[in-house]
């Protein structure tokens, strides 16, 4: 089954009288439950398009649809709902909210978001933060703990939720390489557990290898794509 | 909503400086609108109870026209008994009435047999006037509130002027409405302290010796004082007795009395619309100290959280929930400055009260001035301060939750 289909997807900015395009004509499709990669050199339009897919930004033109739903229909109320429901993000600053404890941040989109059950929060949120391994720091602020384990409490924070989708940009960029593997291995995990499909803008050659499908963007256009060999999809 | 209370009142102690800063702002406002409201509103009671305790009654009625040629205390624009009689048969039937007290209002000469000088005259019933103006025994420097038959209630002014005291005779000279001037010897009975403003040369005789010396075929009254139960129902009093008063009309058709409140009869009222005005003009500052404060304070806040407010949208939160959160936040920052300036009023107030601050009104002097905070005036200014909080960060809270994600993760 296919979770993000992308038919001639461009974006063009507009810096005053001049345009720049950013995306020009992408056409791909992911299928539920595989783990993606979009590589290219920086300006290449990685990020562009995860803001696509992530509907925080709209193409200019082309159609793009994401969970069967085509995201152009969608309003900032309905695109709100829809990321709370569907996608997860993890940033590549990790954008933890500083006036809340790790806990409360893995908690913040099941309370504010889905307003799930007290009893069924603090199970997700303890399960997931267990995941990371960051149960012994839950009670801690963001500006107590370190720069991967901020990481791994946004990790826990956009798979709480239990996303279809989950976008990651440089997800290890700050991460020590074992951090950086353990992290991956996790995700791995959960793709295989919940089928979740998660799709990463990356340098980090960690990541490439473990992509199922890697698409390669140059220029904004779509240069090439290939799958893996001896990674198995889900 | 409780987690987003939880979260505003973080995000507001987050910078404990810049709030406590503002919240000590709106806390100055609130006391100067307390401190003020309570001052001003003692003094006002202080005099506003002087002159209707103590002179003119809560509400007088009079016949139609005499308000305007009061001054001249006109002889044929008094009530005949007819008329007093249904005026007193409605006044018996409002509860809310505690007395009334019929009085003959007439101008006059004293003379002490050497010097004389003109004065104004009631001629009271001083039993019904006692209840009526409670405070004016209390205006009696020397002698007798008794005021029996030939006695005289001399101003405080006069009698200085003309060497008068207890028991000596002077001689009051009127003219009656048919103008025949007519003179009878009282005694000084005792001297009554002159009241601020026009009302400084009234003296007192009874209403008996009042017909007499204008030689009154049959009774005359030319005004009505009341006296009404509970003070703040006067508006109440006053437009339920206009109301039955207006039925009663002449054979021209126009009505027979007319009713008026001390506010028409006494010049202070104008300085109590004054002190109300000013107190307009003090809450309006409070408004606006509140509106900029948290309306500059929040909108800094949105400008500091771009990030914060990207990353929420993104993942998931609703325009609204991000509004209540600012909403909440500017809220709490205005209750916290009410209830700070209250607190701080409270103490401020009870400092005045312990200093016993007098002043002076007209020949009067040592006014203790007693303010005190209401609880209505607590509860009115809190929320107040509470809804111009709300609205202030209104705008700033709008432009957070139309923050597009993209643009808003984007910021530094």
């Amino acid at each position: 089954m296919q979770i993000v289909v992308a038919e001639n997807l461009s974006k063009t900015y507009q810096s005053g009288s001049v345009s720049v395009p950013a995306l020009n004509n992408v056409s791909f499709a992911i299928t539920s439950g595989s783990i993606v990669s979009f590589i290219g050199p920086s300006g290449s339009g990685k990020t562009t398009l995860l803001n696509l897919i992530g509907c925080l930004d709209r193409a200019t033109s082309g159609r793009l649809e994401i969970a069967g739903t085509d995201t152009a229909k969608l309003d900032r109320k309905g695109g709100a709902r829809f990321r709370g429901n569907t996608i997860g993000f993890i940033f590549q600053d990790f954008n933890m909210v500083p006036i809340l404890t790790v806990y409360e941040n893995v908690e913040y989109p099941l309370l504010m978001v889905r307003a799930a059950p007290a009893a069924e929060r603090k199970k997700l949120v303890l399960e997931l933060l267990d995941a990371v391994g960051m149960l012994d720091q839950k009670d801690k602020f963001p500006d107590q703990i370190s720069g991967g384990q901020k990481q791994r409490a946004a990790i826990a924070r956009a798979l709480v939720t239990r996303p279809k989708i989950v976008l990651a940009d440089e997800p290890t960029a700050n991460l020590d390489h074992t951090t950086a593997h353990k992290v991956l291995s996790l995700l791995k995990k959960i793709r295989d557990d919940h089928g979740t499909t998660f799709i990463f803008s990356t340098h980090d050659p960690k990541i490439v290898d473990e992509a199922e499908v890697i698409y390669t963007l140059e220029d904004g256009a779509l240069a090439g794509s290939r799958e893996q060999k001896g990674v198995e999809h889900a | 909503m409780l987690n987003i209370f939880k979260i505003a009142l973080r995000n507001l102690f987050r910078y404990k400086r810049r709030t406590i800063l503002v919240g000590l702002l709106i806390a100055l406002g609130v006391v100067a609108v307390q401190v003020f409201v309570a001052t001003s509103g003692s003094y006002k009671t202080l005099i506003v109870s002087q002159i209707t305790d103590a002179m003119l009654g809560h509400i007088q009625i009079h016949k139609k026209g005499y308000l305007v040629s009061i001054e001249n205390v006109p002889m044929n624009l008094n009530l005949n008994q007819h008329g007093v009689d249904k005026i007193e048969s409605i006044l018996k039937a409002m509860p809310e009435i505690e007395a009334y007290s019929l009085r003959i209002r007439l101008g006059g000469m004293i003379s002490n047999f050497t010097e004389t000088t003109n004065l104004r005259l009631y001629g009271i019933d001083p039993v019904r006037e006692f209840k009526t103006v409670p405070l004016l025994p209390k205006r009696i420097m020397s002698g007798t509130a008794e005021l029996k038959p030939g006695q005289i209630l001399v101003p405080q002014i006069l009698a200085r002027g003309l060497s008068l005291k207890v028991g000596d005779p002077v001689v009051i000279i009127a003219t009656n409405k048919d103008g025949s001037v007519n003179g009878k010897q009282f005694t000084v009975g005792g001297i009554v302290e002159s009241a601020p403003g026009p009302g400084g040369r009234d003296g007192y005789i009874g209403i008996a010796d009042a017909a007499e010396i204008l030689r009154m075929d049959e009774p005359e009254i030319s005004e009505i004082a009341v006296h009404v139960k509970h003070f703040d129902q006067l508006q109440t009093v006053n437009t339920a007795l206009t109301k039955q008063l207006s039925k009663e009309v002449n054979n021209k058709g126009k009505p027979m009395f007319e009713v008026h409140t001390w506010e028409k009869l006494a010049p202070f009222a104008n300085i109590a619309k004054m002190i109300d005005l000013l107190t307009v003009f003090i809450k309006i500052m409070l408004i606006a100290i509140v509106l900029i404060s948290v309306l500059d304070v929040m909108m800094m806040s949105v400008y500091e959280r771009t990030r914060e407010i990207g990353t929420l949208a993104a993942i998931g939160t609703l325009p609204g929930k991000i509004v209540a959160m600012f909403v909440i936040e500017g809220g709490l920052l205005g209750l916290f400055g009410a209830i700070a300036g209250n607190v701080l009023s409270f103490a401020g107030v009870l400092a005045i009260r312990a200093s016993h601050y007098t002043f002076s009104f007209g020949m009067k002097e040592g006014f203790v001035l007693d303010p005190s905070m209401r609880m209505g005036d607590v509860f009115f200014v809190s929320a107040v301060v509470l809804l111009v909080s709300i609205l202030g960060s209104l705008q700033p809270a709008l432009k957070a939750s139309r923050l597009e994600p993209i643009k808003a993760l984007r910021s530094v």
